[in-house]
């Protein structure tokens, strides 16, 4: 499928290369990547363990260093991006703050970022409603579910205006329950903000329910296999996960992660 | 409510009670032989119970008994005048305002240590090994050279005794501040990267607040080893007051009574300094939420 030409491409990468040297001899995280990802697109990288999605992720926002090939986020390199704040990102675990409670938390990001105090409570309280932690504002987080943590970290990643969601498997530690409940949850969002959203995941009915794109990706050295553009509908209900082109879907990207492993062993 | 307090309490007294019972024991048995030679010189026959109430009353016992030591305490402290020089009341508030004093001044310099420590590495590796290698020195051999040293530079009295509590009560500091500063996991901090946030802000918004338990936990161990730098701090100068000068005292003229009185006295003054700080830790923990 081709990309239509009136969609933006707000990250490009071409060639890039990023080596990590550790005491075993170096480690090619990153192997000639090459992607362009599209203005309000929600691309899902999946992958084995070290196949260097949350590296790429990292790459984007800064806090990795490539070592070859080049990167641009919003048409500026990622340091200018990050200083920018174009991205929110959310990480494996909701790493609240726990002596904040959950309003002051999503308030962290708007402090550091100098916003006006009536600013920052009218955001706040417009990302809490968002993820429909209202009730929860002056909770501390213990006292929330590992699903509520996880949403309101969402929330604080929302707070300011950044245009790109980075999500490094953000439901990764939830059980399925929760996790199918808050997949419904992040679309509705992603539809309603319009946002850029780049999502790492382990799971294969996660990567094709959320994404329009999947990167599917492996390791050793790290790279990418193949790029899904999902041909499912926008609207999608979780049923959605029953029909015969979601699991033509699933089927392409499990031909995709063992072809990555085939000579891995 | 009451079975809490219950179970609080009750182990607190047991643990009291057989002190008190040892101290007894051990009254009996290192004053008993001064009766029995006081006895066969006077050529008298002593019986078991006079033996046993004689070595709680002695004058000037090896070991004093507990109640001896309480009926000391009582009377130089609520029936004397604070302002007495005999007053145990004045003697600790003049060992306990050099403790304070060197506490403070031992805390903020064990803050700044850890926070530069933490920031550069140049202090991290040149700083840290002096640090250790300070506390590895016996206080008791370099206390009067601190005191002779300052004294030559024209600073003596209090903030010579309170430079000596500042020496031992920064160590702790450095080392709980050095952990709790450094105890933000790396999502933490990579998180402030992407806000883009200042240094200043990393530590103010997140260093700080995740280091406050740790300096809790050190201060009580600084406030109670500032107390114990006073008191030597008072030893070598033959201080006039203070619960060093009172030991010493009391070691010149043989009363033991006044050495134990000084002790219990300090332990007492140290323990309420602890709770006091373990309060504000329970209100400042709580505030913040840290306390369940």
């Amino acid at each position: 499928m081709l990309k239509k030409a009136d969609v933006e491409t707000v990250i490009e990468a071409a060639g890039l290369e990023l080596t990590f040297q550790t005491a075993d001899g170096p480690v090619h995280a990153l192997s000639d990547v090459n992607l362009a990802i599209g203005q309000g697109d929600f691309v899902s990288f999946i992958g084995p363990s070290g196949c260097g999605k949350t590296t790429f992720l990292r790459v984007i926002a800064d806090l990795e260093q490539p070592t070859g090939g080049s990167i641009t986020v919003n048409g500026m390199t990622p340091e200018e991006a990050r200083l920018q704040r174009t991205y929110g990102y959310v990480f494996q675990a909701a790493g609240l703050y726990s002596w904040r409670t959950i309003e002051k938390n999503i308030r962290l990001p708007l402090e550091v970022m100098g916003y006006t105090k009536a600013e920052m409570s009218g955001r706040t309280a417009s990302v809490l409603d968002l993820v429909g932690l209202s009730d929860f504002a002056k909770k501390y987080p213990w006292q929330l579910s590992g699903g509520m943590q996880q949403r309101a970290s969402i929330a604080r990643a929302l707070a300011f205006d950044a245009e790109i969601l980075l999500m490094d498997e953000p439901f990764g530690a939830l059980d399925e329950i929760v996790r199918d409940h808050l997949n419904e949850q992040l679309l509705a969002l992603w539809k309603r903000t319009e946002k850029t959203v780049c999502f790492v995941t382990h799971s294969i009915p996660e990567a094709v329910y959320l994404s329009t794109r999947i990167v599917v990706m492996s390791p050793r050295p790290g790279r990418i296999i193949d790029v899904i553009d999902s041909p499912l509908p926008v609207e999608r209900p979780l049923e959605i996960r029953d029909s015969q082109a979601f699991l033509e879907v699933a089927s392409r990207v499990r031909q995709g992660l063992r072809a990555g492993h085939s000579y891995d062993d | 409510m009451i079975e809490a307090l219950h179970q609080r309490t009750l182990p607190i007294l047991t643990v009291v009670a057989a002190i008190i019972v040892i101290w007894y024991a051990g009254t009996v048995f290192l004053n008993a032989p001064w009766e029995r030679d006081q006895a066969e010189r006077a050529g008298t026959e002593l019986s078991l119970g006079q033996l046993i109430t004689n070595t709680m009353a002695q004058e000037r016992p090896v070991l004093p008994a507990p109640h001896q030591v309480a009926v000391e305490i009582w009377e130089t402290t609520a029936l004397k005048k604070v302002t007495s020089k005999r007053s145990l009341v004045y003697h600790a508030w003049i060992t306990l305002s050099a403790t304070l004093l060197g506490f403070a001044m031992g805390v903020v310099l064990g803050i700044l240590l850890a926070v530069g420590i933490i920031h550069s590495r140049v202090m991290n590796l040149s700083v840290m090994p002096w640090v250790i290698a300070s506390q590895t020195v016996p206080i008791l051999a370099i206390a009067p050279m601190i005191i002779v040293v300052l004294y030559n530079i024209g600073v003596s009295g209090l903030i010579a005794k309170a430079s000596i509590s500042a020496y031992l009560s920064f160590f702790p500091v450095v080392v709980g501040m050095v952990k709790g500063l450094r105890s933000p996991d790396p999502m933490q901090l990579d998180l402030m990267r992407t806000y883009n946030a200042s240094a200043w802000l990393v530590f103010w918004k997140l260093r700080w607040p995740s280091a406050l338990p740790y300096l809790f936990t050190s201060l009580k161990i600084a406030i109670a080893i500032a107390l114990v730098g006073a008191i030597i701090g008072e030893l070598p100068t033959g201080a006039q007051g203070g619960f060093g000068a009172r030991m010493l005292n009391g070691s010149y003229y043989g009363q033991v009574l006044i050495i134990w009185s000084a002790l219990i006295g300090a332990a007492i003054c140290a323990g309420l300094m602890v709770g006091l700080i373990g309060v504000i830790q329970k209100l400042v923990l709580s505030r913040m939420g840290l306390a369940r």
